[in-house]
């Protein structure tokens, strides 16, 4: 199958690593991916701060540069969210492509490593991806799925959120930092690098706590160590 | 009358809920009750098979009435006057209070028993009477806790969550005609309270209530409770006046099924609330006498218009979205500025009085967006959306709409955003080495982003951008 990527803009500057793990796991089931280049943003982040115009204009670039595509993979809840709910692109999350597209749980994966899952807000609430991400993650070879305690709970990043209400973000974050440490995990794994920017942040002030990973980076591993 | 109304915030959100955030008690206390009652009304909601559809129902139901407003207070009025009350029309909060001083001056009554109602704290009723010579007196015992204390309650459902008992016995001692009691266990401070309430039933010669529904076919007005002071309130005095919003309207009687289930599990997290009072105009030698009906619009119809916002206005009070909100579990209901706090209120506040009234416009912004609040909704109203819609139509500043403007500038066009990408990585390849210490995470960064790095790590543009890799390792062969 021929499936389009929107890697998203976060992503392509700062999380490659999510965009590269996504075109691996469908190369290697056997599927043809494609990068339309006219891609950027897709305006959720000026939608949501109050920008409606600037964020139409995103909307209707992302539309145009992705015209005529069957199938669309994005590795980022929200993004797939916003699009799903702003235009008429056939837009999957990685894990509804792979369990619900492509029939797939067992993507050939080993990660030999204790793993907890933050589902975030959008997968949660939004696209309701329900136990998608955690029956593939559970295929993966020699990966121990440890429960995340009040998993629902919102990390606080919240987009602009996370400056314009700094403090409450900030006590939102320590909480969630908490629950990831509390479960001895050695990774904390999610599909929204934005929500992993901001929870990575947190962990990365505290020794031995989990570290962030794009859970699509552990459905790409195959040999078990990143680093 | 000069006086801000209790729906105008004095303060920015943010700037409220870090000093909110400070009271470590406080935050101990909401995390604990909000937690309880949202574990238990999760339990008694999946015992229902069919809450999703009721909550359908129950959407349309607001919206027809939002449809058809005026035809269903007309309706109503005809209605309950015909059964022997007096309506009145109240456009904004000084009418109201004005409405209500006049026909408890003309029972020469010098104070007042209350019902725990909403809309007579959005109006700010109890200051108004007191400045005409009045005393209310609140009988819910949050409530009268809360008023003692000359304190605003900072929940809908919970108004006393931010004391703990020792605080309310030093306020029964110091402010309670007639305490004596010594203890402060909970059983001993209701007995108090109990005492001194059944004294003032007895001798009120008014009472002041709201209304969760008004059904228009009937002309009936519905009250939901738990203590049963609302019974006493809504039977003993002479003289019961009721200050309804215009969007408690239900059509017809046979609707009030399902809020009647939807509310109490929304609510309190009981199947059936203890009292429910559904009394219509006045019976001679029965109750009330004289029954007064106070329609209050204080910005409603306004609201109503709004097609992306008037959802807002399906809102039963239930408290279900206060209890579920990350950001009202860490900053409580005093940050909000309003009688309305949580997810609800930073729409309805806003949308009542318009952005520009204090700092109102900084309230759509109290929310991650995270959807807990939509998703727990009786009358299903999309919170999220309604904030976005609320961004999106407000005041902003202009530094953040010039960055906001050249970022998507940068973004339409393929080669602005591949050389925008470029520069960010050439940019921080200093940046990139400091970061190194901390596992590639920058732990200081200057103003604006400083607030970020207060609280967390900031992530540094990639070494090479996603299109980069893709050119490099799909495109070159």
């Amino acid at each position: 199958m021929r499936i389009a990527l929107f890697v998203t803009c976060l992503n392509d500057a700062l999380f490659p690593q999510a965009g590269i793990a996504t075109v691996t796991v469908l190369e290697r089931l056997g599927h043809t991916v494609a990068f339309p280049a006219a891609q950027s943003c897709c305006g959720q982040m000026h939608a949501n701060t109050g920008y409606a115009a600037p964020a139409r204009q995103l909307e209707r670039l992302t539309e145009d540069a992705f015209a005529g595509q069957d199938a669309i993979v994005s590795p980022s809840g929200s993004c797939v969210a916003h699009l799903r709910a702003h235009t008429a692109l056939p837009v999957y999350e990685l894990s509804e492509l792979l369990v619900d597209v492509l029939g797939v749980t067992d993507v050939g994966a080993t990660f030999p490593h204790r793993v907890t899952y933050h589902p975030t807000c959008h997968g949660l609430r939004m696209l309701r991806l329900g136990d998608r991400p955690t029956a593939l993650l559970r295929a993966v070879r020699g990966l121990d799925l440890v429960d995340l305690p009040e998993p629902e709970q919102c990390c606080g990043f919240g987009g602009t959120f996370a400056l314009k209400n700094a403090a409450v973000s900030g006590a939102m974050l320590a909480d969630k930092c908490a629950s990831a440490a509390s479960t001895g995990a050695e990774y904390l794994a999610a599909a929204d690098n934005s929500c992993l920017a901001h929870i990575g942040g947190g962990l990365a002030r505290h020794p031995g706590a989990p570290k962030p990973i794009h859970y699509a980076e552990i459905l790409a591993a195959t040999g078990g160590i990143r680093e | 009358m000069s006086r801000q109304l209790p729906i105008v915030a004095i303060t920015p959100f943010p700037q409220a809920a870090a000093h909110e955030l400070a009271d470590t008690q406080l935050r101990a206390n909401l995390g604990r009750a909000t937690r309880t009652i949202r574990d238990k009304r999760a339990r008694v909601v999946a015992e229902v098979a069919d809450w999703e559809p009721m909550r359908d129902r129950a959407a349309a139901v607001k919206d027809e009435v939002l449809d058809n407003l005026d035809e269903l207070l007309a309706r109503f009025e005809a209605a309950a006057v015909a059964a022997g009350a007096t309506v009145h029309h109240a456009a904004d909060a000084a009418r109201a209070n004005a409405i209500v001083t006049e026909l408890v001056q003309e029972q020469q009554a010098d104070h007042v028993v209350k019902i725990k109602s909403m809309a007579t704290q959005e109006i700010g009723l109890n200051e108004a009477l007191e400045a005409a010579g009045i005393t209310p007196i609140e009988t819910d015992l949050a409530e009268l806790i809360v008023q003692l204390a000359d304190d605003t309650p900072s929940h809908i459902l919970v108004p006393a969550i931010h004391y703990n008992r020792s605080q309310i016995r030093e306020l029964f001692a110091r402010r309670m005609p007639g305490f004596t009691a010594t203890s402060d266990e909970p059983a001993v401070l209701a007995g108090a309270a109990r005492e001194y309430l059944r004294r003032t039933f007895l001798a009120a010669k008014v009472a002041v209530c709201g209304a969760n529904f008004a059904i228009a076919e009937t002309g009936s007005l519905v009250i939901v409770e738990s203590e049963g002071n609302g019974r006493m309130c809504l039977t003993l005095p002479e003289t019961l006046i009721a200050v309804v919003g215009v969007e408690k309207l239900l059509p017809r009687f046979a609707d009030l099924g399902d809020f009647l289930r939807l509310l109490p599990r929304s609510s309190t997290g009981e199947r059936m609330n203890p009292y429910t009072s559904i009394f219509t105009g006045v019976t001679a030698g029965d109750g009330p006498q004289r029954l007064h009906i106070v329609l209050l619009d204080n910005g409603r119809t306004q609201v109503a218009q709004d097609p992306a916002g008037r959802a807002a206005l399906r809102c039963i009070r239930c408290s279900a979205c206060l209890n579920v909100c990350p950001v009202y579990e860490r900053a409580g209901g005093h940050a909000y500025g309003s009688v309305y706090p949580g997810p609800i209120g930073a729409i309805l506040s806003p949308q009542l009085t318009g952005q520009d009234a204090g700092f109102n416009k900084t309230l759509p912004f109290a929310s991650t967006l995270c959807g807990a609040c939509y998703d727990v909704c009786p009358v299903k109203i999309n919170i999220p959306e309604i904030l976005v819609h609320l961004r999106q139509t407000g005041p902003k500043p202009a530094a953040e709409r010039a960055a906001m403007s050249t970022l998507s500038w940068v973004m339409r066009d393929r080669r602005r955003w591949r050389a925008a990408l470029r520069a960010a990585r050439s940019g921080s390849a200093p940046l990139r080495l400091i970061a190194r210490r901390h596992g590639g995470t920058l732990r200081r960064a200057p103003w604006p982003l400083s607030a970020w790095t207060a609280h967390r790590d900031a992530p540094l543009p990639a070494a090479e951008s996603f299109r980069d890799w893709w050119r490099r390792t799909h495109e070159q062969s």
